[in-house]
């Protein structure tokens, strides 16, 4: 099967040409089959080789195929080929699977837009671009994939270009993503300086030999591709684009923005683990970067309303999570938490999107209220995304997950407890604003009427990614519980496990902890959101708290930050520099020849005499100067 | 009969071309203007003729009989345009003519 690895990203690029060229002149059915179809047979066709994959992993540990040459310039040879190993073939599962079902959700989601078509050229050109990313096996390809990622994810924020600030949050997305992306093409110029060389096999080999550990150019190439990671993970400080992005239609959020694109930053990293473990620097930057944002975008999580923008600030707080992971070199545990928390993530989206259509466009989740009675399937399904998300223990994929991290947070190698009293805190905040989410969308008074109910082309991914959200946390529990590790185990095929220190306390007290603080997360959510909580009515009279929940709301004010920071001196130096400094040598060229030209006109003045004089003196000049010489 | 020195004649011819000379500075009125020029053509001329009988050579004679040619061309060519511009722009002072000025 794996000559037919090919197929799976060149699926969805021939949806998207077919789409984009054609997509005027087709039906809705059409484009529907055409959009979804594509995606799906991609996924049954990953899914075999996947399994073909796992019963018999190769030698080299990978499936390769060369497509054909790209391009060679001097020593730079780039080839479009593909390369499936453990990590990417997560990787393509997850985009390839939940694709599928985010496709499908979207077939009926999306069949009031005018636009249909472009909205399934958008999506299948994202999936093929994902894919890419993915399965390149080099770094020229990567980043031909990190660019089209970025740029499905500009048109499709903007989708609705009509409202000015679905554009506006495009361009913001845009141009803040640009900024992680230019270092990090800076990081892959001084790395093939370096190494001579962009495959990334040749890069994982050669980097040892190359490099000393800790050496500056190495931690400097780390950094700059972790910048990379930065910016398309929606991590500290590039972050304050992701909840902008909630601009787009809520099947994007889930595909883009959740599930697949913001995770690049992880996967670019741990493709690349072999260069960070060289630089102990550039990985403790990783897990505080992680460490901190999970923390700072939690407590933005809590204060908001938009039901989209509580689940914007949760991701870049799971993917900080992951980054975290990273950091503290806990490889497999990184990707299984990307792993889980793209069913459970994409679930909470699709469904908080059902919630929206169904109350005509609302997204104040304080205007929902109510409607555990009237769309029961939404309910459960976006309950059980809610409890994988505040890791309720056992049960969910998000514990398992989130218990490795918190674990390894403290016991790996690169592992600290102040990583790891964040990450808690972070787990204590998650359940609290899942349980906030739940009670006030779910229960209490409905504010709005809903429309008609969701149809079952929307319900069954629901219900599809409900299950996988519970089921998936199986595959991997925690060493002392249970001695299955079955992710671990495929994924340890292309990363490197993780080494602990020694002398630590017994798994379980942290365990133990991490339930506790998850339940007491919640529990904290019900006091305050069950019903009318005096406690919370005591809190919104203070003056202070009030403010501080102003600050959180706005994203702890880094849009201003930046904004006083970048922006203004920015306007300021245009706005005096209007007629631009460096154009001055050029006009002032102009300026000098006009002022010569002023002067000689004046000798044409039309006057006979004068033009007679002027002979006379050119002629008395010249035979003066023939007796002088 | 006396002979008169080369130099004397072209003492005069000098006079003769700063009188003319002067005339095309000083004067307003194109038509003197071009007496003037005739002047100075006919300086040039005298200057010619004592130099060719000061080296007893024909070529002074020649090149007076060419000037000779080119004024009877040059003021029948001026003379034309002359009433032109009486004609055009009822005057024939220079200071009025100044329409090439940039």
């Amino acid at each position: 099967m794996q000559q037919y690895l090919y197929l799976i990203p060149v699926l969805p690029l021939l949806g998207f040409l077919v789409l984009s060229m054609a997509g005027k002149h087709l039906s809705r059915n059409f484009i529907a089959g055409i959009g979804a179809g594509s995606i799906c047979t991609s996924a049954l066709i990953a899914l075999i080789i996947s399994a073909g994959f796992l019963q018999s992993p190769p030698e080299t540990g990978a499936y390769t195929q060369v497509l054909w040459h790209w391009f060679l310039t001097g020593h730079l040879s780039a080839d479009v080929s593909l390369r499936m190993d453990a990590l990417s073939l997560v990787f393509i599962c997850i985009i390839t699977f939940i694709g599928a079902l985010i496709h499908i959700y979207s077939i009926a989601f999306m069949r009031e837009d005018r636009d249909y078509a472009r909205f399934f050229a958008s999506m299948n050109l994202f999936v093929c671009a994902m894919l890419t990313l993915v399965m390149a096996d080099n770094l020229v390809l990567m980043y031909l994939g990190w660019e089209g990622v970025g740029l499905c994810s500009y048109l499709l924020i903007g989708f609705w270009y009509e409202t000015p600030a679905n554009y506006r949050a495009a361009n913001k997305a845009f141009v803040i993503t640009r900024i992680g992306d230019t270092a990090m093409i800076i990081g892959l110029f001084l790395l093939f300086k370096e190494l001579g060389t962009l495959y990334i096999p040749d890069i994982l080999a050669k980097a040892p030999q190359q490099f000393g550990s800790g050496s500056t150019t190495i931690t400097l190439i780390a950094l700059l591709l972790l910048s990379g990671g930065i910016g398309k993970s929606a991590q500290l400080p590039l972050q304050t684009w992701l909840p902008d992005a909630m601009a787009g239609p809520s099947p994007v959020s889930a595909l883009i923005h959740a599930a697949t694109m913001v995770t690049a930053g992880v996967y670019l990293i741990a493709r690349m683990h072999t260069l960070f473990e060289l630089s102990p620097i550039a990985m403790q930057v990783t897990a505080i970067i992680g460490a901190v944002t999970l923390f700072i975008a939690g407590c933005s999580a809590m204060v908001q309303t938009d039901i989209k923008r509580v689940l914007a600030y949760s991701t870049i707080s799971q993917i900080g999570y992951m980054f975290l992971a990273l950091g503290v070199g806990a490889w497999s545990a990184a990707i299984f938490h990307f792993f889980t928390h793209a069913f459970f993530k994409a679930l909470l989206f699709l469904a908080a999107g059902a919630v929206i259509e169904t109350l005509h466009h609302e997204h104040d989740i304080f205007k929902m209220g109510g409607l555990r009675k009237k769309m029961p399937v939404i309910f459960y399904t976006f309950t059980i995304g809610a409890a994988a998300l505040a890791a309720l223990p056992l049960i969910t994929a998000g514990f398992f997950s989130k218990d490795q991290i918190l674990w390894y947070a403290w016991s790996a190698n690169g592992g600290h407890p102040v990583l790891w009293t964040l990450a808690l805190l972070g787990a204590f905040i998650t359940a609290f604003y899942s349980t906030r989410l739940i009670l006030v969308v779910f229960w209490g008074d409905m504010k709005t009427t809903p429309g008609h109910l969701p149809g079952p082309a929307m319900v069954v991914p629901l219900v599809i990614l409900a299950f996988f959200s519970i089921a998936v946390g199986w595959i991997e529990w925690p060493h002392n519980l249970l001695h299955v590790s079955l992710f671990s185990e495929i994924v340890q095929q292309a990363l490197p496990a993780t080494t602990l220190k020694s002398n630590l306390p017994p798994e379980i007290v942290f365990q133990l902890i991490a339930v506790g603080v998850s339940l007491l997360g919640i529990y904290t959510g019900y006091v305050l959101y069950y019903g009318q909580s005096e406690l919370l009515m005591r809190w919104k009279q203070s003056e202070g708290l009030m403010s501080v929940r102003h600050f959180l709301f706005k994203g702890w004010k880094f849009d201003q930050l930046y904004d006083i920071l970048l922006v203004r001196p920015f306007l300021f130096i245009t706005r005096i520099n209007k007629s631009d400094v460096s154009d001055k040598l050029y006009t002032a060229i102009a300026d000098a020849n006009l002022h010569l030209n002023k002067l000689f006109s004046i000798s044409q003045n039309g006057s006979l005499r004068w033009y007679v004089t002027g002979v006379l003196i050119g002629i008395l000049f010249i035979i003066t100067l023939q007796l002088l010489l | 009969m006396s002979i008169v020195h080369a130099h004397t004649v072209l003492i005069v011819a000098a006079i003769l071309f700063v009188l003319g000379l002067a005339g095309v500075l000083t004067r307003k009125n194109i038509i003197f203007m071009l007496l003037s020029i005739e002047i100075m053509l006919n300086a040039a001329g005298l200057a010619f003729v004592a130099a060719g009988s000061r080296w007893q050579q024909p070529d002074g004679q020649v090149m007076y009989l060419f000037i000779l040619a080119m004024a009877a061309a040059e003021v029948s060519v001026a003379l034309a345009l002359v009433l032109q511009i009486q004609h055009q722009h009822k005057t024939l002072d220079v200071e009025e003519l100044k329409e090439l000025k940039d």
